[in-house]
């Protein structure tokens, strides 16, 4: 290989400048975008908030054995902290902290702190199980030791239905608490699923279109946009309209004799909704590339395989379909990848057994308030991604070379 | 009415049916319009057919309702003396160059060679040979292994033909497949055609715009018009003896007369062209009154004749001369037309004349063809 020859680099400045023009967009992707995002993964790994209340406890807890229960010296400072973020009108977010860990303690870590006397009757260990006898569990002061961790990873296993034990050991959580994984994998499949169906109806659609005399394309072309001018939630509200008990879909299959009357399809609240209306809102992704890739092969590559004796099945397996690739490829990762992201569809049409992994982590951003464990599963879905769009671009990367 | 005395004698009658015959072949896309009217030709088994007309003469359409990707609005195809009719593109067995290529840019040459001998279920080893047989008949040995985005123009189009080629096909269709190459290019590629086509004696039925291409290349040409056969003929004749005005302005250079019927005498009749009489060779069936064009070559026509020599002979006003290295081409103004034309060889001493001279022109009457009047064509509705 031969390098370049250098060019004279010239003046810098106006170069400089130009690239001045571009410092609003940076900050702005900076300010809304990289920021938020690094902000996110911070959280799902740093939670400070116990640690900042209860340090002399924890400190007391470090050389603990986690098999008998902790010494008089951790009771006293646990009661003199508990007492403090009392004062301090912290004790609500401690509770809610260590009961992420293990769920019950909220109550009992909000209602000792309340109860607390100024001093200890007998000693502090008495006193806080006398408040609540969970004091008396060696389980409660694990959950207080775990919560207490200012760098965790305890967000990552709850998001991959995971525990510590006490001894340090990983593993799954109990049978009725793992609900991640199953979403994840509804999420997976929900998202192949209408990746798939998007395919299936965008193909012949793009096909038809790339290949209709211009006018009539301009037409359909805009038909298939015009989803893109109405708002996301009337487009979703009006799949309910149309899918509901009493909508028009199932009146239509009655009306007909296909349904019986008592009989009406369940087609919203439920997956098959979740389906029906992604489909429909992520179909324009698939269409769009694909139409675009189809419109670069003339008309006259399938005559001319037709005419070297290739069947029509033949022309379009050999001929058609390879040099749609690069279009079925990025239909389908931007399909796929939205759909994997996908919240406000779900969430209206989902019912309980259509709802995905975004809906989980609206749930914990807006309800539950367990911003760790959102940002854990956020990390995970951004993860699996990335993964994905770097395979895309190995195999799409490898393909273009060899065509160059 | 005006018809045709043909000129050319009828080919010789043969126990074989034509290898492509159309017979009344019209067609129109939209109903309404005839981009091709009733089309009669045949094409003989080992031939090299062109067809030659300005753009949107109908010649694509031709060659598409051939290759069976264009329906027929009536009359009927033959290959062999068997209507095709109800024949799929990929059952005809026809070779085609598309003027766009169409190599398929996803597959290496060598797969694009092999793609209809795959489909026809040949085995392996046999097609590698005659791959390799078809890349060195377009000597294009050793790049079986590029990609159609690899090669130079030239290279693509050679793949197209070999491609074309590679499955033995009995008919071979070539639509404007130089169009896109330098002139250059153009003249190596069209000697390359002919090569081929002697070396395998296929029928070739091969479309242009550009008639000096279809005279070097073919056997016979068929000229045609807003979708109608003007006429087809070896070249040679195209060029001596037009039997349409269209063709006598399309082909070579002609100067071209109007003028009415006056006298018809046997093959020879006198037209009237402004004040004067001229008399041609009767090409066309006519009768007195007619309006005819009369057409005659440049290099037909002497300056300064022996006086009483030539039937046609007239005076000129010359207008300018033109040197063009070894002739000179004479403008003047004759019979009432300007920008009348004469080539004369540039030999020493030739008719010593100069610019702005009144000069004195003449022709034979053989040498000047009355031709019809070349307005739209009859059935068209002036
Ligand atoms: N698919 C089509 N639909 C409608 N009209 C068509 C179609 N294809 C061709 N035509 C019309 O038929 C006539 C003949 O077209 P054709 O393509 O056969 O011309 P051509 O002789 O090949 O011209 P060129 O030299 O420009 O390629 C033209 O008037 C053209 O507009
Ligand atoms: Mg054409």
């Amino acid at each position: 290989m031969s390098k370049a020859p250098k060019l004279a680099t010239g003046d810098w400045r106006p170069r400089l400048r130009a690239a001045g023009l571009t410092l609003p967009l940076l900050a702005f992707v900076a300010a809304t975008f990289a920021a938020p995002l690094a902000t996110m993964l911070v959280r799902s790994v740093h939670d400070p908030v116990v640690a900042d209340a209860l340090p002399a406890t924890l400190a007391a807890l470090e050389d603990w054995d986690g098999l008998s229960l902790p010494g008089e010296e951790a009771f006293a400072a646990a009661a003199r902290e508990l007492a403090r973020a009392r004062d301090e009108r912290t004790l609500g977010r401690v509770a809610g902290r260590v009961n992420r860990v293990r769920s019950g303690l909220r109550s009992v870590v909000a209602v000792t702190g309340r109860r607390l006397p100024d001093g200890p009757a007998g000693s502090w260990r008495a006193t806080l199980t006398a408040i609540d006898p969970a004091w008396a569990e060696v389980e409660s002061w694990h959950a207080l030791r775990t919560a207490g961790e200012r760098f965790t990873a305890r967000h990552y296993l709850a998001a991959l239905d995971l525990r510590r034990l006490p001894d340090g050991s990983v593993v799954r959580q109990e049978a009725d608490r793992r609900i991640h994984l199953r979403l994840f994998a509804r999420t997976l499949w929900v998202s192949l699923g209408v990746t798939f169906l998007c395919l299936l109806l965008g193909y012949p659609l793009a096909h038809h279109i790339a290949h209709a005399p211009s006018r009539r394309a301009g037409a359909l072309l805009a038909l298939v946009l015009v989803p893109f001018w109405t708002s996301l939630l009337v487009r979703t509200t009006s799949w309910i309209v149309l899918l509901q008990g009493q909508g028009v879909v199932n009146d239509l299959l009655v009306g007909i004799g296909l349904v019986p009357d008592d009989g009406r399809l369940a087609l919203v609240y439920n997956m098959t909704g979740t389906f029906i209306a992604m489909t429909h809102v992520l179909l324009p992704f698939m269409v769009l590339p694909l139409y675009s890739v189809m419109r670069a092969i003339p008309r006259s590559h399938m005559n001319a395989a037709t005419s070297l004796g290739a069947s029509a099945p033949q022309a379009f397996a050999r001929v058609y379909w390879p040099q749609t690739l690069p279009g079925v490829g990025a239909g389908c990762l931007l399909v796929f990848i939205l759909a994997i992201g996908y919240y406000i569809t779900p969430a209206l049409v989902g019912g309980s057994s259509g709802q995905l992994i975004s809906n989980m982590v609206a749930y914990h951003m807006q309800t539950s308030l367990n911003w760790g464990l959102a940002a854990a599963l956020s990390a995970i879905i951004l993860a699996c991604v990335l993964g994905l769009y770097l395979l895309y671009d190995r195999v799409a990367g490898a393909e273009r070379a060899s065509l160059a | 009415m005006v018809r045709y005395l043909s000129m050319m004698p009828n080919p010789a009658p043969s126990r074989h049916p034509p290898h492509v015959e159309f017979g009344g072949v019209s067609k129109s896309y939209d109903g309404r319009v005839l981009a091709v009217r009733d089309l009669n030709l045949a094409v003989r088994r080992g031939e090299f057919l062109s067809l030659l007309g300005p753009s949107g003469s109908g010649k694509t359409t031709i060659l598409m309702m051939l290759a069976g990707f264009e329906t027929l609005t009536s009359g009927a195809i033959r290959i062999d003396g068997r209507s095709v009719h109800a024949l799929p593109p990929r059952r005809r067995g026809i070779g085609m160059v598309f003027q766009d290529y169409a190599l398929f840019p996803h597959m290496t040459v060598a797969k694009n060679l092999s793609f209809p001998l795959e489909v026809r279920g040949i085995d392996p080893a046999r097609q590698s040979e005659l791959v390799d047989r078809a890349l060195a008949l377009v000597r294009l040995e050793g790049f079986g292994g590029r990609r159609p985005g690899q090669l130079s123009g030239g290279q693509r189009q050679r793949v197209a033909i070999a491609r074309a080629l590679v499955f033995e096909p009995e008919l071979v269709l070539m639509d404007e497949p130089l169009g896109a190459l330098d002139r250059h290019l153009r003249e190596e590629m069209q000697y390359e055609i002919r090569r081929i086509h002697r070396t395998l004696g296929v029928t070739i039925v091969y479309v242009t715009h550009d008639q000096q291409e279809a005279m070097v290349m073919s056997d016979r040409i068929a000229v045609l018009r807003d979708g109608m056969l003007e006429q087809a003929a070896p070249p040679e004749a195209l060029y001596e003896e037009p039997e349409r005005s269209f063709v006598a302005r399309f082909i070579g250079e002609n100067n071209r007369l109007h003028g009415r019927v006056a006298k018809i005498r046997d093959e020879l009749c006198e037209v009237r062209v402004g004040d004067e009489t001229v008399t041609g060779l009767r090409v066309v069936e006519c009768s007195e009154g007619d309006r005819v064009t009369l057409s005659i070559r440049p290099e037909r026509v002497e300056i300064q004749p022996e006086a009483g020599r030539y039937t046609n002979d007239f005076e000129a006003h010359l207008e300018q001369i033109t040197f063009v290295g070894d002739h000179l081409r004479l403008r003047m103004e004759t019979c009432g037309r300007e920008g009348f034309i004469a080539k004369i060889p540039n030999v020493l001493g030739q008719g010593r004349v100069l610019e702005g001279d009144r000069i004195r022109v003449g022709w034979t009457p053989t040498d000047c063809r009355v031709l019809d009047h070349g307005g739209p064509r009859e059935g068209e509705g002036e």
